[in-house]
């Protein structure tokens, strides 16, 4: 029963984890179509924001829940103003776009910072005891943050006059332009928002799993899939394939092993967007956001 | 037959190449080189590993150099960066071998490296060194291999933790060759102690959720989990272990853990008490090993030069033992030199001495066994002289020189060893 507990626990975190490392991508290339391959090198920034600030004396609540998504965030709004800008509408070119910006970032901080892991931050909350077995008290908050998270991104693009013109922007550009609204403020603010939240999620992952400057190539596939299934429709998009693609690793890893639980989440997806070409929402959830 | 101008001018180059010849070879023959090609990733997702072999190896040609050389000629040392990519291994081998005919070469990180330029090597009849350490099994006359292998550390390290802590094992590994075939190592060295494996588990190089495991590992409640997780994102399982409060309860021991540096990656906290096993440590206390130290850090960077660890000091000692070979042999003959090192040269480096196992071309070294705490590596055992006795097992090239095979390249069972 302690097992079955411990193990309903881990299939939740492992859902959360796939949509803390996906919202941020989710804003930026399910809402702005713009093919953001960088995204896992925000996730990392995030981290080495975090570990520089707490090598520095921060304190670590506030290196993670403050501090990473601002500075990732302003990160965003420069490289939004300097670069992608210039290239909506043009998907393809925005791969290849923010592929170069992914691989500068790496270079710099590997120059910066070196190739090594370059954090000795732990988790801050201990274990948990579930029966007879321990659990990390981290990934119960990390769970509780990333619903906190989904709330207020729904709630920001749902009730605030933001959320509107962003979604009206988003939809049909000109028209919103010929309504008055500065479309080009509305896209920098949305992508430094889709920056923001990924740095939150990596400064908030950092002590679970270190920070080097390649790390961001083990988020980005996963953050796509996730996505991608998820469909039009991004944060109900985002959830449910979070749901799907997360238990079904979490469940595949328990019974087998980690390496059947990796090509279950992709033979899963794949069978998905077989069924599904424009994802999850596609069939359901269709008239939320 | 017409001579035209060209044919004129040929001959005549030739002729007067050929009055020179002796000239040039005859000065070039006192202050002519020895040329020594070292082929090492600097960058790329290797670098971490091979920046320090690369220094290491600067710094032992530069001693060879500053006491005089061998056979009276200094030794050149050309590297060449192949970016952690194997076709530019195979291209600069070619070039090692064919254009600076090179008299040694040493190189490689990965036995995926190595077994793209072994082959080459071989056709060129260029001396090949490999010194890093690897899962065994590479038996060829032409190559030697002064890294660790599984008889170096894993046979040492098991029979200590199961007198330690029990007899059942739980391993968790990375998903590749090398994991694959230490785990099958690990089994079959607790399975001989009498202990029991409860599971095997591999991990792909970009796993960085631990969670369903970690639950699986307090379900079968082993007396140990033994790990041979590799590369940064594995670095993960250790901080989760420690996060999921399982350091206390279920203790850790590994013969990969360090060599990333990854006993400073992470917090003293959740470090502390883990047992590894390797054949070199920068807290071995011997006068030589604090020399060396001292002269390595002064050298490359002070405080913030990187940890020690055995990869960086294997490609140092493995050219200073090519090195007494070379002396030993009198000569720069690569047979005279292979049966040099396969009698009775050996090399006092930091790690203690080392020497060439003649049948298998596998160092014997000195093995030690030490316990992680406050992100240092505290020693507390040492094996003297060991043999690389799982190779031997499958390899005799005294008795059959023309073996040239990686014959645990499919696993222990190909090999017909487990």
């Amino acid at each position: 029963m302690d097992l079955y507990a411990a193990l309903a626990l881990q299939i939740v975190y492992g859902v959360a984890n796939l949509v803390l490392i996906s919202l941020g991508l989710a804003i930026i290339f399910g809402m702005m179509r713009v093919i953001n391959l960088a995204h896992g090198e925000f996730l990392m920034l995030g981290g080495y924001t975090v570990v520089i600030s707490t090598n520095a004396g921060v304190n670590i609540w506030i290196a993670m829940l403050i501090l990473a998504p601002l500075v990732v965030g302003i990160i965003g709004l420069v490289v939004e103003r300097l670069m992608i800008r210039f290239l909506y509408g043009r998907m393809v070119d925005t791969l290849l776009a923010t592929w170069g910006l992914s691989l500068v970032l790496i270079g710099l901080i590997t120059t910066i910072f070196g190739a090594q892991t370059a954090t000795t931050i732990s988790p801050p909350i201990g274990a948990v005891r579930i029966g007879g077995f321990t659990s990390s008290g981290y990934e119960i908050f990390l769970i509780a943050v990333t619903a906190l998270l989904s709330i207020a991104v729904y709630a920001v693009l749902r009730y605030t006059k933001l959320g509107l013109l962003a979604r009206g922007t988003m939809q049909g550009a000109e028209i919103a332009s010929a309504l008055g609204v500065s479309t080009g403020r509305i896209y920098a603010v949305t992508f430094g928002l889709g920056a923001a939240v990924s740095g939150l999620a990596g400064g908030l992952l950092a002590p679970v799993t270190g920070v080097l400057p390649t790390i961001g190539a083990t988020y980005i596939a996963k953050a796509f899939i996730t996505v991608i299934s998820g469909g039009a429709a991004i944060l109900s998009g985002t959830l449910s394939a979070s749901a799907l693609l997360g238990s079904v690793n979490s469940v595949l890893s328990y019974v087998t092993g980690p390496t059947i639980g990796e090509v279950g989440l992709l033979v899963v997806a794949i069978v998905l967007l077989r069924l599904m070409p424009q994802g999850i929402t596609s069939k359901f959830f269709r008239k939320s956001l | 037959m017409k001579a035209t101008r060209r044919t004129f001018l040929k001959g005549t180059a030739a002729t007067a190449a050929a009055l020179a010849a002796p000239a040039i070879i005859g000065r070039a023959q006192a202050a002519d080189p020895i040329k020594l090609v070292s082929i090492l990733d600097q960058s790329g997702g290797l670098d971490i590993y091979g920046r320090p072999m690369v220094s290491a190896s600067e710094m032992a040609v530069a001693e060879i150099n500053e006491a005089g050389g061998l056979l009276g000629r200094p030794v050149e040392l050309t590297m060449y960066d192949p970016q952690s990519t194997i076709q530019l291994y195979t291209q600069y081998a070619t070039q090692a071998a064919a254009s600076d005919r090179a008299d040694v070469v040493h190189a490689g990180i990965t036995s995926a490296s190595r077994e793209a330029i072994r082959p080459t090597l071989n056709r060129f009849n260029v001396l090949y060194f490999y010194n890093v350490q690897y899962e065994g099994g590479v038996c060829d006359k032409n190559t030697f291999c002064t890294g660790s292998t599984p008889a170096h550390t894993v046979e040492k390290l098991v029979p200590h933790v199961m007198n330690k802590w029990g007899k059942k094992v739980y391993i968790v590994a990375a998903d590749y060759n090398y994991g694959q075939i230490i785990a099958d190592w690990v089994q079959k060295y607790v399975a001989e102690q009498g202990g029991e494996t409860v599971a095997t588990e591999f991990f792909p190089l970009d796993v960085t959720n631990f969670g369903p495991t970690i639950q699986k590992i307090q379900a079968a409640k082993p007396d140990m989990v033994w790990s041979a997780l590799v590369g940064g994102a594995h670095i993960s399982f250790y901080r989760q272990y420690a996060a999921a409060g399982m350091k206390g309860s279920i203790p850790v021991a590994s013969t990969t853990f360090g060599l990333g540096n990854e006993h400073q990656s992470i917090s003293a906290e959740e470090g502390n008490g883990m047992l590894t096993s390797y054949t070199y440590y920068e807290e071995i206390d011997t006068p030589r090993n604090q020399a060396f130290v001292k002269r390595f850090k002064d050298q490359y960077g002070g405080a913030d030069a990187p940890y020690l660890n055995e990869l960086a000091v294997r490609s140092y000692e493995g050219i200073h033992l090519w090195a007494e070979g070379v002396k030993a042999a009198g000569t720069l003959d690569r047979m005279a030199v292979i049966e040099a090192l396969e009698g009775n040269v050996t090399y006092d480096g930091p790690s203690g001495v080392i020497s060439i196992e003649p049948t298998s071309h596998h160092a014997t070294l000195n093995a030690y066994i030490a316990e992680v705490q406050d992100q240092k590596f505290n020693v507390l055992e040492k094996f003297p002289e060991q043999k690389p006795t799982d190779t031997m097992q499958v390899c005799n090239l005294i008795e059959n020189p023309n073996q040239s095979a990686f014959l645990f390249e499919n696993g222990l069972e190909a090999a017909g060893i487990k």
